[in-house]
């Protein structure tokens, strides 16, 4: 399979392109946000106060990276587990994000929202956080820094690898992927 | 009679937290190259050979193998004929950590309390866990936890009837349940019998013993085997994406138990099975 090269911000017709099990690079601005960013970013919907970023076509990593050493751009980077936003994903689905990059299974109401929503979500290698780091080119604190590694963070990366996990159709890696290897 | 001061306590114990998490055992990085030979999925035996690639890197540059650093898990093993000088020994634990965490570039995930959850900075506390031992040494070991594997951990209280069927059922269904969440190709710990919190311990100790070594107990050992085979038969594989590494060792620890009890914990650990230990 040839690995698709993608940029956000991201158009509904690029993310109705990409299907489960597809090996893509991502260069390009995206978002950091995990828990304690997510929760604040929902409580600001719900009081129907403006965000901090404009995450129309955006993709959020879900990382808290350790901190970079005097020199470094940004410290080991790999994915954390993403259900845990899934409390929060739908709202954030509807402000207009088109992806997600994180490690880990989805709840069916997030894949529902993204179905509705148009979006998808991309799997990284789970504690491959050295070999990670190595294709963020900029980090920058955009919102939270006092979150510490829960900060948001705009981050520059150049063919950062993942794989589509969950695609706009409903299709689940993980499940097709386990099914194909399971054994009796 | 032996003297140790809680200075060499603290020094110890930040350089261990360091070395954990910037270098991951040869235990596990062979275990990740047999993997890779036998695994059947494409992108499993891929991604096994990335994280041995990953390994190579945080060694060289001197970062962490993953961000999550984890909660410093700390075993002590204290000497009966040692005396322990210029303060408490807790304290000085967790001030090895605080320095190591410091030092290290390491990620501070711990808040103060689970419910308000404000990140202390500094990564304490940590977990110590002591035991007194004869002699004039004091082993410490230092065990950086992710969270991603260790909320997939469990628990559970069988009724003795169930029997070594029950114990695993429930260590195969605690692992399916995990699917991909856990980072892995895992390392199983199991503690069974003892109390609630002795099984827990007892997982939690499992994942120190180096993968590959044989269980000095025949019955636990075939027990062991016998677990991996069928993990390795629910086709999660390496990252959850579909293969045959699911896991790369199960390690189970015993004790007794009450007549009433099974108790059975299942401790999962991610492919970065990180832990060092130093006698002092």
């Amino acid at each position: 399979m040839t690995i698709i090269k993608i940029s956000p911000p991201l158009t509904e017709d690029m993310v109705l392109n990409l299907r489960i099990g597809q090996q893509v690079l991502i260069s390009g601005k995206i978002y950091t946000g995990r828990d304690a960013a997510h929760k604040r970013l929902v409580e600001l919907i719900e009081k129907g106060e403006p965000l901090p970023v404009d995450f129309t076509g955006q993709i959020i990593y879900y990382v808290g990276p350790s901190p970079a050493k005097p020199g470094q751009v940004i410290g080991a980077a790999g994915p954390t587990t993403a259900g845990r936003m899934d409390t929060y994903t739908p709202k954030i689905l509807e402000q207009g994000l088109k992806g997600m990059i994180g490690k880990g299974k989805r709840s069916q109401e997030v894949i529902e929202s993204m179905k509705i929503n148009k979006a998808v979500y991309f799997a990284a290698i789970g504690g491959a956080a050295a070999l990670i780091s190595k294709c963020i080119k900029k980090a920058e604190v955009v919102a939270y820094p006092e979150l510490g590694p829960e900060a948001i963070y705009q981050l520059e990366v150049e063919d950062f690898p993942a794989i589509v996990v969950n695609d706009a159709y409903g299709g689940d890696l993980y499940t097709e992927g386990t099914k194909q290897y399971a054994l009796d | 009679m032996k003297t140790i001061t809680c200075q060499e306590i603290i020094d110890a114990v930040a350089k261990l937290c360091i070395e954990a998490c910037h270098h991951l055992g040869d235990d596990v990085l062979k275990a990740f190259e047999d993997a890779a030979a036998k695994e059947t999925a494409q992108g499993g035996k891929e991604i096994l050979k990335l994280l041995t690639e990953n390994a190579r890197i945080a060694k060289e540059d001197n970062i962490p193998i993953c961000q999550d650093t984890g909660f410093a898990v700390v075993f002590l093993e204290i000497g009966q004929q040692v005396k322990i000088e210029g303060g408490d020994i807790n304290q000085a634990i967790n001030e090895g950590v605080r320095l190591g965490y410091k030092k290290g570039y390491l990620r501070k995930s711990i808040v103060g309390h689970p419910l308000n959850r404000v990140n202390t900075g500094d990564n304490t506390p940590c977990v110590i866990h002591t035991t007194m031992v004869p002699g004039e040494n004091i082993k410490i070991t230092v065990a950086p936890k992710g969270g991603g594997s260790e909320n997939m951990s469990a628990l559970k209280m069988l009724k003795p009837a169930e029997g070594v069927e029950g114990v695993k059922e429930f260590i195969i269904n605690t692992v399916k349940n995990a699917g991909p969440n856990p980072c892995p190709p895992l390392i199983v710990g199991v503690g069974i019998g003892g109390t609630m919190e002795k099984a827990a311990i007892m997982a939690k100790e499992a994942l120190l013993r180096d993968i590959g070594s044989v269980n000095p107990q025949r019955d636990l050992a075939q027990l062991e085997d016998e677990l991996l085979e069928e993990i390795n038969k629910l086709g999660i594989g390496p990252q959850g994406l579909g293969g045959r590494t699911t896991a790369l060792a199960v390690h189970i620890k015993t004790f007794g138990t009450h007549i009433a009890s099974l108790p059975v914990a299942v401790n999962l650990n991610c492919h970065a099975s990180r832990h060092k230990s130093v006698l002092l």
